[in-house]
């Protein structure tokens, strides 16, 4: 609340009095100057020109373009490196990596539940551009075009490879995000997946702390575990993952024979390399069919099951909202009253509540009602996601090559060089490829 | 053992095959409606971050959660709606020693307002945006005594716009909103 002095009001009435009608409610009747002073305007400095937006969008479109090209037509490692420096540096360091894909799903969401907000076109082709180029040809966005691998793939040395069980478990965090990003969006509480990005931070060379921290953690492991925040965390790559498992076009180690040399075994960093079915032996059908016939019956239990989960762990799911958290701590202070220091943000927060209470305290609750649902479709999502993993893990392996699994290959290109047929084509010398994965480190992995 | 000739195929179309052809299309599909829905009610500029001064409550968090080090955030002035009063309480230190702008007797803890003499009796205070860190503390000082002409904006040129604005999810008092970039602020005006 305004608080005024009694000379002000004093001040106020005699202004009244006095006929200053139009400037009744300011205290001190703004001077009528005589020396001719020029009274100066509140500047606006505008935000970034649209036509740079658009340059954005442009940008976007031309470097998935040559990305795609490089892994298609050159097959050029080389290619790739230099595009993906060129994207650190435009959308990295220039860019300062907003507004990015990866946070882009939460502007839909929001978009589509808050008729308020209507989800610019940038935006959109921010969302859309790489998803349709990972239906037709895989991710390729990741191979040179997003920021965050890119910065993550150049402090990769030596890379260990991550014992399957794990890689397959982790490789589900992306989906929980994904689905806690959306669900935080479409209830209005805010982007949790632009709030912990490591590697924002450290585009823009200030942040929190924590952030900071987060980024260069992520930065040093990955001198290891190539790309860990892309293959366990990133929630947009959780999207192109499933896109790129049904694209038109595959990234393959050589477009030639596969000899089965096994020379490229180790050649990727992201364990993203899948071994061909195992000649002769194919699995025995009638087992394998009851398994899948199991599985299948699973599903709808862990659709059933994340759902209950997700709707009970709603009450703590939805004290991220300020709303929520401002009537919560209201309550708090009804029974247990802490007192808070003047000016303080939690002070202030409980003095506009104290106004009226009850429409902080009704929005609250409609609120928590939305977060209920939220929570178990979020809950039933990842139950379907965790269904289908098992099924396709279950699933007979029916490649006769070497090949990357589609899903989780970023089409870095780094495979292609360490196929003999491939060097052969390209007329490069076939020299017995030293395989980038030292002795002791393939030693801890088998 | 079989090697097929290119792209990877075993059989012509197997039946993954066949299910693959069909999830993309499905997915194409949804994405175009996805991008349609969202095309019919899109707008071309956007949206930026900007503080109703009306819900401001000069708590200081604009100071410290911008995720820029100097926030982006910065005190304005609406001249036309300053008393432009020697003794400013936005500008003065409760009860200073002198009406003197020597920085003990500010309020403003980076001596970012500067106070200049009009004529008699009136002094000009405008703000230097290099100094000023956002705390609020002079526009509390001038609205608890003066004609609240000091207010707090976001500075878009300052601003990185950021998908989710790092101080708005800690403002007590909801003041931050997206508004459209074509009219980025929300200035204050002289009372009618
Ligand atoms: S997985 Fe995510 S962070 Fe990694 S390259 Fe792809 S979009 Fe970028
Ligand atoms: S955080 Fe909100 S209440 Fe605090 S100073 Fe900024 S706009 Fe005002
Ligand atoms: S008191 Fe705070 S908000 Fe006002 S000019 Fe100084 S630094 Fe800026
Ligand atoms: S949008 Fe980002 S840069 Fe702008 S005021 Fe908010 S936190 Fe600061």
């Amino acid at each position: 609340m305004r608080r005024i002095s009694k000379f002000g009001w004093l001040g106020g009435l005699l202004l009244l009095l006095l006929g200053g009608v139009a400037r009744a409610q300011l205290l001190f009747p703004p001077p009528e100057f005589e020396s001719g002073y020029r009274m100066p305007v509140t500047t606006t400095p505008p935000g970034r020109a649209l036509w740079l937006q658009y340059l954005d969008v442009g940008v976007l479109a031309a470097c998935l373009a040559v990305a795609v090209w490089l892994i298609y037509r050159p097959r050029s490692r080389r290619g790739i490196f230099w595009l993906s420096l060129f994207s650190l540096a435009y959308f990295g360091f220039y860019r300062k990596g907003c507004i990015c894909p990866i946070g882009s799903p939460q502007n839909i969401a929001y978009g589509l539940l808050h008729p308020s907000y209507s989800v610019p076109v940038t935006v959109v082709a921010f969302f859309a551009l790489p998803l349709i180029v990972a239906l037709f040809f895989g991710r390729a966005f990741c191979a040179g075009v997003c920021p965050q691998g890119a910065l993550q793939d150049f402090f990769l040395i030596k890379p260990i490879k991550v014992p399957a069980f794990l890689e397959h478990g982790l490789g589900l965090i992306p989906y929980l995000f994904l689905g806690a990003g959306i669900a935080y969006a479409a209830t209005g509480t805010g982007f949790v997946i632009c709030r912990y990005d490591p590697f924002v931070p450290i585009f823009r060379l200030s942040g929190s702390f924590f952030l900071l921290a987060a980024g260069v953690s992520f930065l040093l492991i990955g001198m290891f575990v190539g790309r860990p925040y892309c293959r366990f965390l990133c929630p947009y790559g959780a999207l192109l993952k499933l896109g790129s498992l049904v694209s038109r076009w595959r990234v393959r180690v050589t477009p030639e024979t596969c000899t089965q040399c096994r020379l490229c075994e180790h050649s990727c960093p992201f364990g993203a390399l899948r071994e061909p079915a195992p000649p002769g032996a194919p699995a025995p059908i009638p087992g394998e069919r009851r398994t899948l016939g199991w599985l299948l019956v699973l599903l709808p239990v862990l659709i059933i099951a994340g759902a209950l989960a997700g709707r009970a762990l709603s009450p703590v799911a939805a004290r991220l909202h300020p709303t929520v958290a401002l009537a919560e701590l209201y309550a708090r202070q009804q029974q247990h009253p802490v007192v808070y220091g003047v000016m303080t943000p939690e002070a202030l927060a409980l003095a506009r509540m104290a106004e009226q209470p009850g429409t902080v305290l009704e929005a609250a609750a409609d609120l928590r009602g939305r977060f209920r649902l939220a929570t178990a479709i979020f809950g039933a999502w990842f139950g379907l996601v965790v269904g289908i993993k098992l099924i396709l893990l279950s699933l007979r392996v029916s490649r006769t090559d070497f090949e990357p699994d589609p899903g989780a290959c970023f089409a870095c290109a780094r495979c292609f060089s360490s196929c003999p047929s491939e060097r052969v084509r390209r007329g490069l010398p076939v020299v017995t490829v030293q395989p980038p994965v030292p002795a002791a480190a393939s030693a801890l992995a088998k | 053992m079989p090697n097929p000739p290119k792209s990877g195929q075993v059989n012509p179309v197997s039946r993954r095959q066949f299910f693959r052809n069909g999830a993309r299309v499905a997915a194409m599909t949804g994405l175009g409606a996805l991008t349609g829905v969202l095309a019919t009610r899109g707008t071309a500029a956007g949206w930026v971050w900007q503080i109703d001064p009306a819900k401001c409550l000069r708590c200081g968090n604009c100071a410290t959660h911008c995720v820029l080090e100097q926030s982006a955030v910065k005190c304005v002035q609406a001249y036309a709606q300053c008393g432009y009063c020697q003794l400013c309480t936005g500008f003065f230190a409760p009860e200073p020693n002198e009406l003197t702008t020597a920085a003990e007797n500010q309020l403003c803890p980076t001596s970012a307002i500067q106070r200049t003499f009009v004529e008699d009796p009136y002094y000009q205070y405008s703000i230097d945006e290099n100094l000023c860190i956002g705390c609020g503390k002079c526009v509390e000082g001038c609205l608890r005594f003066g004609n609240g002409s000091f207010f707090l904006q976001i500075r878009h040129d300052r601003c990185l716009h950021c998908n989710e604005c790092a101080i708005a999810r800690v403002c007590p008092g909801e003041a931050f909103r997206r508004v459209p970039a074509q009219s980025p602020y929300l200035l204050k005006s002289v009372a009618k």
